[in-house]
Parts: C-alpha cells; structure tokens; sequence
C-alpha cells in the first residue's frame, strides 16, 4: 500500500554569499497513516528544516535541491504554490515552538480558527463558528463559545498551545507536524499538552511527526524514532528497540545524557563536544570527532544507512559494517 | 476602552494647562497688552492708570488664572494689529491651513501605505530599490526648495497649475472650504504636495522597515502553515500590527507637518495660519502669536487623543488593559 508521506533523498540547501550550505543532507523516510514519528537530534541538527520542507515553507534563503515528497501520491517538492497553500493547515497542519508567539496578537481567536477554515471550505462564518468551538471543545478548552471573541493575550501558554492544535486539527489533516510543541512550556504543563496530542492521534487515522530534542518527550508519544545528526538521518527504528538498545554511538550518547538513564549516576552524562557547524562539517563521519569508537575509516569516508535485519533498524555507522562481516 | 479614553482625555488637558502657562508666561514677558488697545500715543500716567485698571500690576499668578478663565471661554485678548480678538482672526484663517494639511495627509496616507507594503513584500524587486533611493532622496531635500521647484516647473513652465492663493472658495457655515471648487482644488495641488514630500519617504520607509520585521514573526509563519491566501496574510494579518508604530509616529509627525505649514504657506502664499504667523511676528503682535500658539497646542493635543484612540481600536492589549 502507498505511504502516507515519503520523503525521498530530500537535500535542502540555503544559498547564502559565500556558497550554498547543506541543511538536511540525503534523508529519506516514511510514514503510514497513524503513525507517530519522533525526529530528534541536537538543536541545529536540521530536524525543523526537515519539518518545514514537507509544507513548501523553508524560511528564505532555503530551497530544496533534491529530492521528491511523495504525500497521498503527489510529489509536493514540485507542487506548485496554490495546490500546496491548499494542502497547508488542511491536509498536513504544523504546531509551533512557541504558543506565545504562534497567535497574531491583533485578530479574535475566532477570526484565526475560522479563517483557516474558509481558506480551504465555502462555507458561512457561522458553520465555521460551530466546527471552531467543536475543535476547541475537542482541546479541552473550557466555555468555547466565549472564547472565540477573545484575543490570545487573555489566555496562558498552556491554553494558547491547545489553542494552536485546535488550530492544527481544525480541518482534520492526515498529517500534523509539530516542531517541539513543548520546549517553551512548563514541566506540568508539557505533560498534559503530551497527553492531549496522543490521545487526539491515538482517536484518528492522524499521523504525527514529532519534533524535539528531548528523547523522553519522543519515548512518551511514538512508536517510531528518527535520530538526526548535522543534516543526516544516523539511525532510524522503533521507539521500543531504539530507546532500550541504541546502535549508534549519537543515539547512544543522548539516550546516556537522559536523566535517570540506566548509565548515568546523579550527574548527567553529555556527549563531549559540539555538533559541527553546517560550514566546517568534518570529513567522513561528521560525528567522528566526538566518537568514542572513533576507527580510522571514519575521518576519511562517510558512512552509508543500511537496514541491519538484526538489529530491526537502520543505522549509518562503520562500527555495524564490521560487525556483520565479522571482522576487526 | 472607557476607562483608557477617559484617561487619555486627562491626560490632553494636562497638556493643554502646560501649553496654556507657557504660552502666559511668554505673553507676559514680551506683550504689551495696553499698546494692543489703546496704541502708543497715549501719556505714561493714562497708560500707568490703564495697567492698574486692567490688573496687569496683580501678582503673576492671579493673572495667571484670569488669563486661563478666559481662555476657557475662547477670549485670548485683542490683536493689536487687526483690532479684532486674536481668536477670531485666528478662526477665519484656520480653514485654509487644516485643508492643506488634510490634503497632504491623505496623500502621505494614500501613497506611503501601498508603496510601503509593495517594498515590505517585494525587497528584491528593481521597483523597490527605486522607491527607497527616491525616498532617501526624498528626505534630504528641504520644503521650500521642493516648493520653489514645484512653482518652477508646474506653473512657471508648464502652466498647469497656480502657484499662489486659494482661487475660489465656498462658504459652508462660515467655513471657507476650497475643496469643492475646480479652482480650489488646483490651488491645493502644489502647496499639499510640497508639505507631504517631507513626511511621505520617511513614512515609506517605517512602513516597510515595519512590515518586513512583522513577515518574519512566527505568527505570520504559522498563518502560512495554515493555508491562508498570501492577500490575507499581507492585508491582514501583517498590515494589522504593522499599523500599530505606524499611528504613534504619525501622531507625533502631525506636530511636524503643522510647523511646516509655516514655510509651504509663506512660499505658497497661502493665507492660512502659517502665513498669518510669520506676519504677526513681523508686526510683533504678541497677542496673536500667543493664540496661534495656543490653538495649534489645541489642534495637536486633540489629534494626539484621537490617534492614541485609534491605536487602542487596533491594538487589544491596550484595550483591555485599559478597562482594569
Ligand atoms: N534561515 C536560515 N538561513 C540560513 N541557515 C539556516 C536557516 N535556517 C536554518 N539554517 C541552517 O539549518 C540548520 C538546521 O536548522 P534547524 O532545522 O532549525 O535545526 P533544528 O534541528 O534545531 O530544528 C541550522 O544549523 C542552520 O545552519
Ligand atoms: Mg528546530
């Protein structure tokens, strides 16, 4: 059967003056409907460059190179603008960082959810009125009715994000992205908004792709990880085997950073390092120079991702190679 | 939204008390009230009785608040040179000047907010950079070399249009409009062009600066993500918030306009209260300077009011923090 989304080889480049710097370099992925996708990695690692370009919205100079978007069948890479604008907030919807700064502070609530809708429905203010409320009520917002006249400044960040994904739900899309929907709220407030996004996928036929440096938010909410590293993809499977037995020495490295993680004592255990700069990527592996397992092949040649039948995932690293052969 | 109008009307007429102490205080100092009334032929002791009698001998203060009692009631004293209350001759003139300078707002409005938006979403564009070198351009010229080259080319030229006078006026309810005339409206074009050309780049270029900084906010971001028509997000969504420093700078810019009255009218010959200004003081007739000051401290005070209403009708967090 067709995937939901497929991403196929995506390259997303940013022309810049001095030369054109590569974002997201050679991912490929897929999603079927219902699927919860979590996309991690360290921040600047391309997870949101990746997010946008499904929706045609890489922020200037961004463009995308290479590389096909396959979505319900339609290659949205090369779609033009009007047939995209009319898949955006319809059939995939984003969810954003920030709740306080998502919602225009001039406009209603109301004149923001029904707007959405009558840029993808004919239909009266008032029908719209009624399936906004329906989306709010759906967000747990108490009193919807009231609610529609009042401008985002009268709510808290905890209310503006169920706000935002009533938003996100308004047209009931196939897909929602949401690019770290949590990081700018509080501990207890994360939570319920967690708990609000599975259970609204868990109902629907929705897929979600997760965006979040926090490997305990993606644990939570999917059942399957994309770890990315400096603009690549290094190891790509379920939830489960992921999160208990990570393969990639990255992968190995956050889950270890976790708090309370099976290898950490009290203090937490960062990877040493920094993720390079999109400019200076070294040669070969780029995550060689922070590597514990650091061979000589990895400071010369570029790791490919293969699926490992043992491992039920694939993984881009030279330590896999040499232990299927058999050799070292 | 009471309560915030109510308090921005307090805070008007604690501007006008200022203005209003200011303006007695140089009157005071400069004016010669007696001379306003009865001339300078008059002996020393029928001035000195004249004085005494009319309480000019009272301490500042009393005088002060006589001088206020009466300004109150529209009396601002005598004009020496036209015999007339200042407010009056005030009054007559002030048609003539409020269409020129409602004439130039309209065009700065009319002009500056499409331009503004086109370079705001086209910054690329060869158009855009046209527009902005104009602007720069635009700014560094003073007004009365825009006005005299106006004249120049217009009407010494071309003879197109008249370079002086208001032409043909109609009287509405003592309100001497040239808006409704053919030949009025010949005679605003020139003088309303040169006083828009100063504010109009520097409009252009806060509209856009505005507007470019809104394009990247993240909520303009996430009305993309929803689907929106580009016009909606533009017109709307954008165009909104971008209004909101462009009205605080406008209010304050109106202050500028009616200074430049006083040069577009003298070069234009334009019998409004710029004009009548420089002749008063020309005849040093501190009594009429007072009330022009007095009455453009009015006209400002009540814009200012107007604009920052405005301001909270676009703006909620104003609104609502206003009712608290
Ligand atoms: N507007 C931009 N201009 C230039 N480079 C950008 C821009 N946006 C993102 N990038 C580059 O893309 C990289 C990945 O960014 P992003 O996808 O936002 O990372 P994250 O994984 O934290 O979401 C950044 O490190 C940056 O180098
Ligand atoms: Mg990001």
């Amino acid at each position: 059967m067709e995937h939901l989304l497929e991403l196929q080889n995506i390259v997303v480049r940013f022309a810049l003056r001095f030369g054109d710097l590569t974002a997201v370099d050679d991912v490929s992925f897929t999603l079927d409907r219902g699927d919860r996708m979590g996309l991690v990695g360290e921040s600047g690692a391309g997870k949101s460059v990746t997010g946008f370009s499904i929706i045609g919205l890489i922020s200037r100079p961004g463009y995308i190179a290479s590389g096909r978007i396959l979505f319900e069948g339609t290659d949205l890479a090369h779609l033009n603008e009007e047939a995209l604008r009319n898949i955006r907030g319809n059939r995939i919807s984003m969810i954003f960082q920030d709740p306080m700064m998502t919602l225009n502070p001039v406009l209603t609530i109301g004149t923001q959810m029904t707007e959405t809708l009558q840029a993808h429905m004919d239909i009266t203010d008032e029908e719209a009125a009624a399936m906004a409320v329906d989306r709010l009520r759906m967000v747990h917002i108490p009193s919807p009715e009231k609610r529609l006249n009042q401008y985002p400044h009268e709510f808290s960040g905890g209310m503006r994000q169920r706000i935002v994904i009533a938003i996100a739900l308004l047209m009931d899309p196939a897909l929602i992205i949401a690019d770290e929907p949590t990081t700018a709220l509080d501990v207890t407030i994360q939570a319920e908004i967690l708990d609000l996004l599975l259970e609204l996928c868990a109902t629907g036929k929705t897929g979600l792709i997760l965006i979040t440096h926090d490997l305990a938010v993606v644990s939570q909410v999917t059942d399957k990880i994309t770890v990315m590293y400096a603009g690549r993809i290094v190891e790509m499977g379920s939830t489960d085997t992921i999160i208990h037995d990570p393969r990639h020495p990255y992968t190995q490295g956050l889950i270890n950073a976790l708090p309370g993680s099976r290898h950490t004592g009290s203090r937490l255990n960062q990877i040493p390092g920094m993720m390079p700069n999109l400019l200076t990527i070294p040669p070969g592996c780029s995550f060689h120079p922070r590597c514990p397992f650091m061979m000589d092949i990895c400071t010369k040649q570029a790791p490919r991702l293969k699926y490992y039948k043992e491992h039920e995932r694939q993984i881009s690293c030279f330590l896999m190679e040499n232990q299927n052969k058999g050799s070292i | 939204m009471f309560a915030f109008t109510i308090r921005r009307i307090a805070q008007g007429i604690l501007v006008m008390l200022i203005i209003s102490f200011l303006c007695f205080t140089i009157q005071h100092a400069i004016g010669d009230p007696v001379r306003d009334i009865v001339g300078i032929s008059v002996s020393a002791a029928e001035r000195e009785a004249l004085r005494e009698k009319m309480g000019l001998n009272d301490p500042f203060l009393s005088q002060y608040i006589r001088f206020l009692g009466k300004a109150v009631r529209g009396d601002v004293g005598m004009s020496f040179f036209f015999k007339k209350p200042a407010l009056e001759v005030i009054l007559f003139k002030a048609p003539a000047t409020l269409e020129l300078v409602f004439v130039s707002s309209v065009i700065i409005i009319f002009i500056s907010i499409p331009l503004g938006i086109y370079c705001a979403i086209n910054p690329k564009h060869i158009l855009s950079r046209i527009i902005m070198g104009m602007s720069i351009v635009g700014v560094s010229i003073p007004v009365f070399l825009t006005a005299i080259m106006l004249i120049y080319i217009f009407s010494v030229e071309l003879h197109w249009l008249p370079s002086y006078g208001r032409g043909e006026l109609v009287n509405i309810g003592g309100w001497k409009s040239g808006l409704f005339t053919i030949s009025g409206i010949r005679h605003l074009i020139l003088p309303s062009i040169a006083l828009s050309s100063i504010m109009l780049p520097l409009f252009i270029r806060l509209i856009r600066s505005q507007m470019m900084e809104i394009l990247e906010t993240e909520y303009i971001k996430f009305a993309w993500a929803k689907g929106l028509h580009k016009r909606r997000i533009w017109f709307i969504h954008a165009f909104k918030n971008t209004l909101l420093p462009v009205i605080t700078v406008g209010g304050v810019q109106l202050g500028t306009m009616i200074a430049f009255t006083i040069l577009t009218e003298t070069v234009f010959q334009w019998q409004g209260l710029g004009f009548l200004f420089i002749e008063a003081v020309e005849r040093a007739d501190t009594t009429l300077l007072v009330a022009y000051l007095m009455v453009v401290g009015v006209i400002f005070v009540v814009v200012n009011t107007i604009v920052d209403l405005i301001y909270g009708l676009v703006n909620p967090t104003v609104r609502i923090q206003g009712t608290r």
